[in-house]
């Protein structure tokens, strides 16, 4: 297991280009165990590209990847997309990570979907096989959890516990995270650090500022910087119940006050 | 041993054991073929072997290492060739299957003292089965089979998920390449027995009988095995007694199978 002091992953100046078009551009980025670093950007932004970077199967073309030593990394990709000629239980697709049954079943339990240990990968639900692949990572014992758009296909109520569940396991695992998220509202909720990349990092910072950074603005345009920026306002600030003002600033840790904050 | 002499050399015996040890591997193989959906891919090697075939007559090496050499060959190119993302790769396929079976018929027109039984390389031949054909088949055999036992689960897994195969440190590529090597060897085995049109139809039609019945991928390689048996001992006892090509025969008593399974099963499950 590597030291608690140094970062899992460190990327320096890491360039990616395709065709000599940069696709990622001079992105420096450290993930420290129990960070949860979440990627947002527009399509085409090199998100996909930058994280295939940091699992060590997209070769970078400046820079470096300075992964720690004996890092154990855990994959969530996009989707799981089973052939439908292939015959494979839960079971199977979790004994296949190698580990031993009860582990495979823990993470199971673990991700809420230990019930299906025997069905088949191909009658699950979008949510399940998130969750599903969630577990294959988990059973890995990753000191690194790396997601890449996990609540795809996942319905609002099923993200917002998908996202509950991601931090939780971040507490629990003490490892670090680094995802890739749309779901702006959600992840403005869920995580610690926010990085906008569009090939270069934009703007980075902690979810309550970025927001009101102009190049988020710039990127994502006035509406969701504004509907943002109304759902932080109360972050930053609460209101008594004449509607005046009280002071104290609620920092980055109180998110579930945050939350209450809004009802 | 009299009675091994007496059956190999009685040439349906020697026919029978040679399909029986070629769907051995077809099973399991054709698995691969339909969950990585390179059917097509595969019908590709299979008509190049033709091409193998005319080149070893060309520089004197046995058959069997000409269309090995040759198959892999295209196999790497064909790989190389799907990376520049020029022509999508059905079409790259089309061309390479058709100009490989093309250039190879041409070629062998050009030499006229060499006689070769176009219809049974293209179709199978019961008689052509040699003793020295059933070492190559069993040889072939024992080689893929110890291979698929090694890396089985490494290439399932990058069947299943190839970048989550790759992260968990799968070297996805070099599977790939042993993976073509298989298909290769099969190709130069089988050719004899179904004809080299044919042989996809021997790595398909079994493994798409056994999905039906299948509860786990290891249960649809033996099941596939079993119907790779039933349509080698099947179609070469219709070849037999009919006189029929020994290919088609086969291929037929898969396709019949198959049939059975399917419209049975659906009315299991009704």
């Amino acid at each position: 297991m590597p030291p608690m002091t140094e970062p899992l992953v460190s990327l320096d100046r890491v360039t990616i280009t395709f065709d000599d078009r940069p696709v990622v551009d001079r992105v420096d980025l450290k993930v420290h165990r129990g960070d949860i670093i979440t990627i947002i950007g527009p399509n085409g932004a090199g998100k996909t590209t930058l994280i295939k970077a940091v699992l060590g199967i997209q070769p970078v073309t400046e820079g470096a990847v300075k992964l720690a030593r004996n890092l154990t990394v855990g994959y969530v990709p996009q989707h799981l997309i089973l052939e439908s000629t292939l015959p494979l239980t839960v079971r199977r697709f979790m004994a296949l990570s190698g580990r031993p049954g009860s582990e495979c079943q823990a993470a199971l339990e673990k991700t809420g979907v230990g019930h299906l240990v025997d069905a088949s990968i191909h009658h699950l639900s979008g949510g399940e096989k998130q969750r599903l692949l969630l577990a294959r990572a988990l059973a890995r014992k990753p000191d690194l959890l790396v997601l890449d758009e996990p609540a795809q296909g996942v319905d609002i109520n099923g993200q917002a516990a998908l996202y509950d569940l991601i931090r939780q396991l971040r507490d629990q695992l003490h490892c670090g995270v680094i995802m890739i998220s749309h779901d702006l509202h959600l992840v403005m909720a869920a995580t610690d650090k926010v990085i906008c990349l569009n090939q270069h990092i934009c703007c980075s910072g902690y979810p309550a500022d970025i927001s009101h950074d102009p190049a988020f603005i710039e990127t994502f345009g006035q509406p969701v910087a504004e509907s943002l920026a109304v759902y932080h306002h109360h972050h930053n600030h609460r209101h008594d119940l004449h509607g005046d003002v009280v002071s104290g600033v609620v920092t980055d840790d109180n998110h579930q006050e945050c939350d209450h904050a809004h009802h | 041993m009299p009675i091994i002499d007496a059956i190999l050399d009685d040439f349906f015996w020697r026919a029978l054991l040679g399909g029986l040890g070629v769907a051995l591997v077809a099973g399991p193989l054709g698995c691969f073929v339909v969950w990585r959906r390179m059917a097509y891919f595969g019908d590709t090697l299979a008509h190049s072997a033709l091409l193998g075939i005319a080149l070893s007559f060309l520089i004197s090496v046995p058959l069997n290492v000409g269309v090995i050499i040759t198959c892999v060959v295209l196999a790497i190119a064909l790989v190389l060739l799907s990376r520049s993302h020029t022509l999508a790769t059905d079409t790259l396929l089309g061309i390479l299957a058709h100009s490989a079976l093309a250039i190879g018929l041409v070629t062998l027109s050009f030499m006229p003292d060499v006689r070769v039984d176009l219809t049974g390389l293209l179709f199978g031949d019961l008689l052509a089965m040699s003793r020295d054909d059933l070492l190559w088949i069993y040889g072939g055999a024992l080689l893929i089979l110890l291979l698929l036992v090694m890396l089985w689960r490494s290439l399932l897994m990058s069947t299943i998920h190839e970048e989550l195969a790759r992260v968990e440190g799968i070297p996805v590529e070099r599977l790939r390449l042993v993976l073509m090597l298989m298909f290769s060897l099969v190709i130069a085995v089988a050719m004899k027995i179904v004809g080299v049109l044919l042989i996809t139809a021997l790595l398909i039609i079994p493994a798409a009988t056994a999905r039906r019945l299948a509860r786990s991928p290891e249960h649809m390689t033996l099941l596939a095995v079993m119907f790779g048996f039933v349509a080698v001992g099947g179609g070469l006892t219709l070849s037999w007694h009919l006189d029929t090509p020994a290919g088609p025969s086969v291929v037929v008593t898969a396709f019949s199978v198959f049939l059975l399974i399917y419209g049975g099963a659906r009315q299991t499950q009704a």
